[in-house]
């Protein structure tokens, strides 16, 4: 089995207008800045994207909001935390502006949302946003006194994901904290793309420590490591 | 109530940032797993350096380590605040899923976390400030399940904001990140404890009154029996 592209532009060919994108990445750490560029050059439109947060560490988005690209997007944490960077922001000026929608979750519900619709799960319930807006609109339930919301498993057409080793038959090691939310949204997608900084050959790596197995994702692009984000520098 | 007001007191200068966090750093107990939220609560990391106590970040780490030095940065290597930090002998890495387990799964002695609010009741606001004007949009991070899911919350907060107004109040009028969650408010004039009673005053800075710290703050305090000068 080899799934090899020569390519990051042969890699996402056949994403559609309207397709639902996972991008993995902490802020700067893990994000899959050579596939988001391809993304912006490639052009097309009314994407679901799912992210922790547009444009801050993984700068390369901004690409597809100034692009219009972006129809909706799904985050925990997405503006600048400075309301005087989010003034001059293009993603938040496009929320502001209703020309992107926007859901936000609890960062534990965005994982566990991705987590399930990777695992089978069509729906969990957590504590987490009870008694808050995040509750809005959400079936409730008590357990031990306690109330918690119900939440929907979140299946992605394409997951965009980044590691630092990867092999042939699409096997996954990240490195330190750049792992974050590759592995669920690799679980999540119908098509994981992973780009990878160095790939090995099929057995170049430790069986024991693959973080995501190969049956998760369907095509692997060596893209090297991408550019330390300016942004990243100042912290949050 | 009459109107809370922050007023200038003769005796010492409300504390700085720095001595927040080490008042809290001060209640955490050795052998605590702790998780440290975005502005002063960060701060606790600096006062903890050779005691057993774990750092968690909820990007994916445990036993997280000081911040890094020049020529040790790192991109793959940073806290839930993106600041490069360093790893030490024991620290592991992993998904955020398995992070958000330990959150909510009760592995989490104490959240120190920052706050624009609190009742007292211990509703804590902090994700989001109306003034921004983004409505019901605003960044939760991980807030919400630390809130829940910690065994401790203490809030890390100056008794005022910017513009003078109190922060601790009767009813949070600012969207809620958690009901009831809050067990000790560290302020940069008091400590005030969240029981079922209300809220506890139990220490202040030296020089302030109970009655003071009363005058700052919009909701009723009980003063605690041996209520007592914060010691630092």
């Amino acid at each position: 089995m080899d799934k090899v592209y020569s390519s990051v532009e042969a890699a996402i060919e056949d994403v559609f207008d309207g397709a639902i994108i996972a991008f993995g990445g902490f802020f700067s750490a893990g994000r899959p800045a050579a596939l988001t560029l391809a993304l912006s050059k490639r052009g097309v439109k009314n994407l679901t994207v799912v992210v922790q947060q547009v444009g801050t560490g993984n700068e390369e988005m901004l690409e597809l909001v100034v692009n219009g690209q972006i129809k909706r997007a799904v985050c925990n944490y997405p503006f600048p935390r400075s309301a005087s960077k989010g003034a001059r922001h293009p993603f938040e000026q496009a929320v502001r502006k209703g020309e992107i929608g926007l859901e936000i979750y609890p960062i534990g519900t965005f994982v566990e949302k991705l987590r399930c619709a990777g695992a089978g799960i069509p729906a969990f319930y957590t504590a987490a946003g009870a008694g808050t807006v995040v509750a809005e609109g959400k079936e409730v339930r008590v357990f031990n006194g306690i109330e918690y919301l119900l939440e929907l498993a979140l299946p992605v057409d394409f997951a965009f994901v980044h590691a630092w080793k990867g092999d042939h038959e699409g096997n996954l090691v990240y490195r330190f904290t750049a792992q974050n939310y590759n592995n669920a949204m690799a679980m999540a997608a119908k098509v994981t793309i992973a780009e990878v900084e160095t790939l090995v050959e099929t057995g170049g790596l430790n069986p024991n420590f693959i973080h995501t197995p190969g049956i998760f994702v369907k095509r692997v692009v060596e893209t090297g490591k991408p550019e330390l984000s300016g942004f990243s520098l100042g912290g949050i | 109530m009459s109107k809370i007001m922050k007023i200038t007191l003769p005796g010492m200068p409300p504390l700085e940032r720095e001595m927040i966090a080490l008042r809290i750093a001060n209640m955490l107990e050795d052998g605590a797993y702790v998780n440290l939220g975005i502005g002063i609560p960060t701060l606790v990391s600096n006062w903890i350096e050779g005691r057993d106590i774990i750092i968690q970040s909820e990007i994916g780490m445990l036993k997280c380590g000081p911040l890094a030095e020049e020529g040790e940065i790192d991109q793959d290597r940073i806290n839930a605040s993106c600041q490069f930090v360093r790893d030490m002998p024991g620290t592991s890495y992993f998904n955020v899923e398995t992070s958000f387990a330990m959150i909510r799964g009760g592995c989490m002695d104490v959240a120190v976390l920052g706050a624009l609010q609190v009742s007292a009741r211990g509703d804590l606001a902090g994700w989001n400030t109306p003034a921004r004007g983004l409505g019901k949009r605003g960044n939760i991070g991980g807030s919400m399940d630390l809130a829940v899911g910690a065994k401790k919350v203490i809030v890390a907060m100056e008794h005022f904001t910017t513009n003078g107004e109190p922060k601790i109040l009767t009813e949070c009028s600012y969207p809620l990140t958690a009901k009831a969650c809050v067990d000790v408010i560290v302020t940069n004039y008091a400590l005030i404890e969240v029981t079922a009673k209300g809220l506890v005053l139990r220490e202040a800075i030296p020089g302030v009154s109970a009655e003071e710290v009363q005058k700052m703050t919009a909701a009723p305090l009980i003063v605690a029996e041996d209520f007592h000068e914060m010691e630092l």
